[in-house]
């Protein structure tokens, strides 16, 4: 590697736009070691055919497969202060930001689109993990306040699908602030009559596991996701003592009652959709709806990185 | 005897000169001292001032965490009189990390609540050094909600390192916890005033932190994780603690400029372990000032005010 690769290459990526191209083909399913053809996961929405291991999902990929045909309106993303606290580690927390937007294509971590899951209209606010690990800073903050604000505005529920490890240090104290802040979007969505669902995806740790992500009227959470308040080093280190098996996995947390369900990526568009219906006093999901929104026809629209136009309401 | 941290030890090397020559004097009453003494505390008192006058983040960490530093009891006792501590979650257990309450302050019963860390070792276990569990918020939110039950003040204080990162609290949902307390914090219609005294340790913290008004003390730190943490995480090496601390701005000063606190608490010069009833007197002062300028609102607007009060931090920074 030399200064080319290291620092030039990501800024005319972004210049022209191009994603990066996955260098391999195939995908090593980190439970079972099988080696799964990329294409393949792809169709079967990363989730690895054999063991059901949920590998972690693009925000957009997600937002694509939750939504009826693929389709969504983007929600703007507000703008923010970069960087007030002029943080430094190893390098500067501004390149850092112009990294991984030249990676991921997205400003931040919170991409949030307006849509219909199995014709139930609802938004869906999703961290892309990819954007330095999903971490809460002003600007996922504010875009998830404004989602909130969006859906209390057009009447509909929101669904969260929080991937992150937590709040983002390069922000200090203001990324601390998020919490209380998006707790009050909650809060207000709540209160305007609006159900708020949260589908904990892995990792789901720290400071967002901490607020809006446990504050749910439903909290459903993926097969094996790791969700958390402290990190398992911390608590190793403070316990000294060996984690109990399955320690903070999905089915520990729902175990301990911690969490609703724990659903399968395929089936929780209609989990989604069906609770959505019953919470807001809405006629069942067709049965139309439900057969032909399959896993098979939802799989068509997952590559390629815009959202589809939503077609015209009807 | 007093404990000196590091960066004090000019004022250390003087104060036990000054206790040499009072030793001496109380020996020899033929040897005059008196003179030299005046002279050496009046060069300790400006090397403390000095030294407390430009605290870098990390010495002020270091003050924050002082062993002999006021804490929540002794607050709760100088500042309120019947003070009633009530316990448990009525879920699970009681958790000493937190105290909570009621009590009268200046003849008005108000809720209190806050992390005590101990001041001993058998205190310090027994409140867990201040780290609470989830039956530690479960009982805030209980005493918080009595409080606007019957349309009592809540004040909190803050100092904690963190909440308690441990197996049980894991299991029976330390992050659900700490985000039902901030979400308890926010839907009072009661006033709500914080007080950082020592350590403002992440959602620990703020789980009891989100009121109307947020005050720090002069030399308190609030922080989204530990210096020490961050470092290990984003240096690899705890030893750069000093570092991270420098560069996420915890200290009250810097907050203030954020618009993330109120105010700030002056601290006696050699910081609120030197002299606590001054600072704790002070702090009263505030929190009295504070619901008076409070008192003008409405259940609805008190809520509201809050509200508004968080949605606004970070927004007009550039």
């Amino acid at each position: 590697m030399n200064w080319i690769t290291n620092y030039v290459r990501p800024k005319i990526n972004s210049m022209l736009g191009r994603r990066e191209v996955p260098e391999n083909l195939w995908i090593k399913c980190p439970e079972t070691g099988e080696m799964v053809f990329h294409n393949d996961l792809v169709e079967n929405h990363y989730v690895i055919p054999a063991s059901g291991y949920h590998m972690k999902m693009s925000a957009t990929d997600r937002l694509k497969f939750i939504f009826d045909d693929g389709a969504y309106e983007l929600l703007p993303s507000p703008k923010v202060a970069q960087d007030p606290l002029k943080f430094r580690d190893s390098k500067k927390y501004t390149d850092r930001l112009k990294e991984y937007r030249a990676k991921t294509g997205k400003d931040d971590t919170i991409v949030a689109g307006y849509g219909k899951v199995h014709g139930v209209p609802l938004i869906a606010c999703v961290h892309d993990f990819g954007f330095m690990g999903g971490s809460l800073g002003i600007a996922a903050g504010e875009a998830i306040v404004q989602a909130f604000l969006a859906a209390i505005e057009r009447k509909v529920p929101l669904v969260m699908f929080p991937a992150s490890g937590g709040a983002r240090m390069q922000e200090g104290t203001l990324s601390l602030m998020q919490l209380p802040r998006t707790t009050v979007a909650v809060e207000m969505l709540k209160e305007a009559g609006l159900p708020y669902i949260v589908v904990l995806t892995n990792p789901t740790t720290g400071g967002v596991s901490a607020s809006y992500a446990m504050l749910g009227d439903i909290q459903l959470a993926e097969p094996g996701a790791e969700i958390g308040f402290a990190g398992k080093r911390v608590i190793e280190q403070t316990i000294r003592e060996k984690l109990p098996e399955g320690f903070q996995t999905s089915e520990y947390l729902l175990e301990h009652g911690m969490v609703d369900m724990v659903v399968h990526r395929h089936d929780l568009p209609l989990t989604i959709a069906r609770l959505i219906s019953m919470l807001m006093k809405k006629p069942p999901i067709a049965a139309a709806e439900v057969e032909t929104a399959g896993v098979e026809q939802l799989a068509a629209p997952a590559n390629g990185g815009e959202p589809v136009p939503l077609p015209a309401a009807n | 005897m007093q404990n000196y941290l590091d960066f004090e030890k000019p004022i250390s090397d003087l104060e036990t000169k000054i206790h040499e020559l009072r030793t001496l004097a109380g020996e020899d009453e033929s040897v005059d001292t008196s003179e030299e003494i005046s002279r050496l505390e009046n060069r300790a008192r400006d090397a403390m001032t000095d030294i407390y006058s430009r605290l870098n983040p990390w010495q002020k960490t270091q003050v924050a965490r002082h062993p002999a530093r006021p804490h929540f009891s002794n607050y709760a006792s100088a500042l309120f009189t019947e003070f009633t501590p009530l316990a448990g979650d009525r879920k699970f257990s009681e958790d000493a990390a937190i105290q909570a309450g009621f009590a009268r302050f200046q003849g008005a019963p108000v809720a209190v609540i806050g992390q005590e860390k101990g001041h001993d070792t058998k205190s310090r276990i027994k409140h867990n050094f201040g780290s609470a569990r989830p039956e530690g918020y479960r009982k805030a939110i209980r005493i918080m909600e009595m409080a606007d039950r019957f349309g009592l003040p809540v004040i909190t204080l803050v100092d904690t390192a963190g909440a308690y990162p441990g197996v049980g609290a894991e299991e029976r949902g330390q992050a659900e916890a700490i985000a039902r307390s901030t979400e308890t914090c926010l839907n009072l219609k009661v006033p709500l005033i914080s007080v950082v005294i020592g350590e403002g340790g992440s959602g620990g913290a703020i789980a009891i932190a989100t009121g109307n008004r947020v005050y720090m003390l002069e030399h308190s730190i609030y922080s989204v994780i530990s210096p020490e943490g961050a470092a290990s995480i984003l240096w690899r090496d705890s030893a750069r603690a000093r570092d991270a601390a420098t560069q996420m701005k915890i200290t009250a000063q810097d907050l203030i400029q954020f618009g993330i606190i109120d105010g700030i608490i002056n601290e006696p010069i050699g910081g609120a372990h030197r002299d606590p009833d001054a600072v704790i007197t002070r702090t009263g002062e505030t929190i009295s000032k504070a619901l008076e300028d409070l008192s003008a609102l409405g259940p609805d607007a008190l809520r509201k005010d809050r509200r508004e009060k968080f949605l606004k931090i970070g927004r007009s920074l550039s």
